[in-house]
């Protein structure tokens, strides 16, 4: 039997199933074969009430109510491990998740750390709640200068897109310096949207706050209006998938590079630039934006190949199967939620992979890693001599200058 | 139980603040308001004892910059009406806020009003207690909790020292608040979005904004930095042995 659309006898399940099959590939949730395989890989299934298997069961049982009341789904980090395993393909980080974690923030039902990035977004157009006046501040006395666009000039080839880690995140902001190093050692004509920059909203937009990644999309788009370029570079993986994946639907399309693909194109000309040898054996982690979500797995390798001195090794979760930061999805601004429902970190699993297979480096290519896994090496005694670094620092420290 | 909240903007100090050319006020053009914190609980309190003990919660808020947004907040909370009060708002003193809310405050007829106890920009005294004397109701101040009983309200109170007090108050009064019982909620974009589009804010003229003859701000500046840090140089188990001697002569350790 079906039910009609507008019956006032359709219950809760069933509306939010019909939502879910609104959403790309959504109907493909009707062919799950409660396997178990998503809860199983999830990084977090063990601390869910309910992981992706269940809910779908409690759906199916029309009893998804208990999902609502419980914070379960607040520990989804969405990193697509669960999306990627399923044998029935069914897009579960981008719809069963997303869509949970959007009716549970209109319930009201949302972890107070979760709460305050969220306004901050809303007020500062930042997470971090830091005054958007002071977002080109790092840009300030640099050895290479990082030109604002709308000051100091009104076109460039590339716009590079920083977001709130690089601009504000004292960590992060060694990686945007190193970016602009390298840029600058190549010659790029670039600028930055400083102040008018707001958070790409992507991580806010997965935590289930859609109007909010709206909101601050057209914030975005407006600045981009206003400018001449001809491709936007990311740092961030987050913004690499709001740009590619999502703004297009809202009338914001450009093409876009995350730094590690913009900079293997230019393979050519950066390599003879680096000629610092270091003597490095390097784990690489897959950002799940960058990987899963996106199919970027080679460009970042590429990259750290052709530093010299590198040795590249393998961790045991790589490309498909790389382990999740924790940050993903809200995760970022949950840790201390996550650490009381789980008693445990991806972060530290993910640096005694490091460690097992003797690397001295651990390399990431997105802004929420290094704060989170210098956290967790910090904890580690063996792991005291581990550096973490983004590609882009490897690439400025090699280069000959 | 019928309440009114008195809501007050304030400066954001998120943005850096700056002393206009006449060294006697803040300058505008970079400042930007924000909700009073403590004001942003008196509007969760309301709604928390609405939603235990019904009526209808009344927002006032003076017309200031962001001031639709702050009242559609307070909309998809649950706020029934929404006040604006309208007229010369910026830089307004409490006394004569506290006389323009009166008047409005009297037309409502609410049981109980709730603002924050205090606001950052508060130079003339706080608005609740000048409040509860132009209405000729009680006050109670730094309240953290309010349940309702039935025609009063039974107030948690913290003091100093870790003591804490409950008290009862007869209705009408007004409440300053310190804490909601719960903390504010939040409204996704998308629920304030709806708001604008459905809630009505009615336009309330101040009317006559007498300052009386408070206190005037004839100077203003930045505090000066402390010149009391001591830097201590030297290796981390040097720094440390220093630290405990310092500990130690402080009678810290
Ligand atoms: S992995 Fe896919 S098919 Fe298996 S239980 Fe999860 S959603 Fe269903
Ligand atoms: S997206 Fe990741 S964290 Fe979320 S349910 Fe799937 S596997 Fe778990």
């Amino acid at each position: 039997m079906t039910i009609p659309e507008n019956s006032p006898h359709r219950s809760f399940s069933e509306s939010f199933i019909a939502s879910l099959y609104d959403l790309p590939d959504g109907e493909r949730i009707r062919t799950c074969l409660q396997c178990g395989m998503c809860g199983g890989v999830c990084p977090f299934g063990y601390a869910m009430e309910f992981p992706p298997n269940k809910m779908i069961a409690t759906l199916r049982a029309d009893v998804f109510d208990w999902v609502m009341k419980s914070q379960s789904v607040w520990m989804c980090i969405s990193c697509y491990a669960c999306a990627q395993v399923c044998p029935s393909k069914i897009p579960l980080t981008t719809t069963l998740m997303t869509r949970a974690k959007e009716e549970l923030l209109l319930a009201g039902n949302v972890p107070t750390e979760l709460q305050q990035a969220l306004e901050n977004s809303q007020r500062y157009g930042n997470v971090l709640g830091q005054s958007q006046r002071k977002r080109a501040d790092w840009t300030k006395a640099l050895k290479y200068p990082v030109p604002l666009m709308g000051q100091d000039r009104k076109s460039a080839d590339v716009l590079w897109f920083v977001g709130d880690y690089g601009s504000y995140h004292p960590r992060i902001q060694l990686v945007s310096k190193a970016v602009a190093q390298v840029l600058a050692a190549l010659g790029i004509d670039f600028g930055v949207l400083g102040p008018d920059e707001n958070s790409d909203g992507d991580s806010q937009r997965l935590a289930g706050e859609r109007g909010l990644f709206e909101t601050l999309a057209a914030k975005n788009g407006q600045a981009l209006r206003k400018y001449k370029f001809n491709q936007i570079l990311v740092t961030d993986p987050h913004a690499y998938n709001a740009f590619k994946n999502q703004y297009p639907a809202l009338g914001i399309s450009y093409p876009v590079k995350h730094y590690t693909q913009f900079l293997v194109e230019r393979l050519d000309q950066l390599k003879p630039l680096l000629k610092k040898a270091a003597n490095m054996r390097v784990a690489y982690h897959d950002p799940c934006y960058l990987g899963r979500a996106n199919d970027i797995y080679d460009e970042p390798r590429q990259l750290l190949q052709a530093i010299p001195g590198v040795e590249l090794v393998e961790m045991s979760h790589h490309h498909t199967t790389s382990l999740c930061c924790g940050g993903g999805g809200g995760g970022m601004w949950m840790d201390g939620f996550q650490w009381e429902k789980a008693q445990a970190r991806t972060t530290n699993w993910r640096i005694k992979e490091a460690l097992a297979v003797k690397a001295n480096t651990l390399a990431v290519a997105c802004p929420y890693e290094p704060p989170r896994f210098e956290d967790a090496a910090r904890n580690i005694r063996e792991a005291a001599e581990l550096a973490v670094k983004d590609i882009a620092e490897l690439v400025a420290d090699a280069l000959n200058d | 139980m019928d309440i009114a909240v008195v809501v007050k903007l304030v400066p954001d100090l998120v943005e850096e603040l700056a002393i206009d050319e006449s060294g006697a006020a803040l300058d505008t053009s970079y400042l930007r308001l924000i909700v009073n914190e403590l004001d942003n609980h008196a509007v969760e309190q309301a709604i928390l004892l609405k939603e235990s003990a019904g009526g209808q919660v009344t927002v006032i808020a003076p017309d200031l910059e962001g001031v639709d947004d702050i009242l559609f907040t307070a909309a998809a909370k649950g706020a029934d009406r929404l006040i604006k009060l309208t007229g010369a708002m910026s830089g307004v003193n409490n006394y004569a806020l506290s006389n323009s809310l009166a008047a409005i405050i009297r037309e409502i007829k609410p049981h109980l009003v709730l603002t924050g106890v205090q606001a950052n920009n508060d130079l003339d005294g706080s608005v609740g207690p000048r409040l509860a004397a132009l209405l000729g109701m009680a006050y109670v101040g730094y309240v953290s909790g309010v349940t309702p009983a039935n025609d009063s309200v039974k107030v948690r109170k913290e003091y100093s020292g870790g003591l804490v007090a409950q008290v009862a108050v007869r209705l009408p009064a007004v409440l300053g608040i310190q804490a909601a019982g719960k903390p504010p909620r939040y409204v996704p974009i998308s629920k304030i979005r709806q708001m604008s589009k459905t809630a009505r804010i009615k336009d309330q003229p101040a009317g006559d904004l007498d300052a009386g003859n408070g206190a005037a701000v004839k100077h203003m500046f930045k505090p000066e930095m402390g010149t009391h840090a001591t830097m201590i140089e030297g290796e981390a188990d040097e720094v440390a042995d220093r630290l405990i001697a310092i500990f130690k002569e402080q009678d810290i350790l």
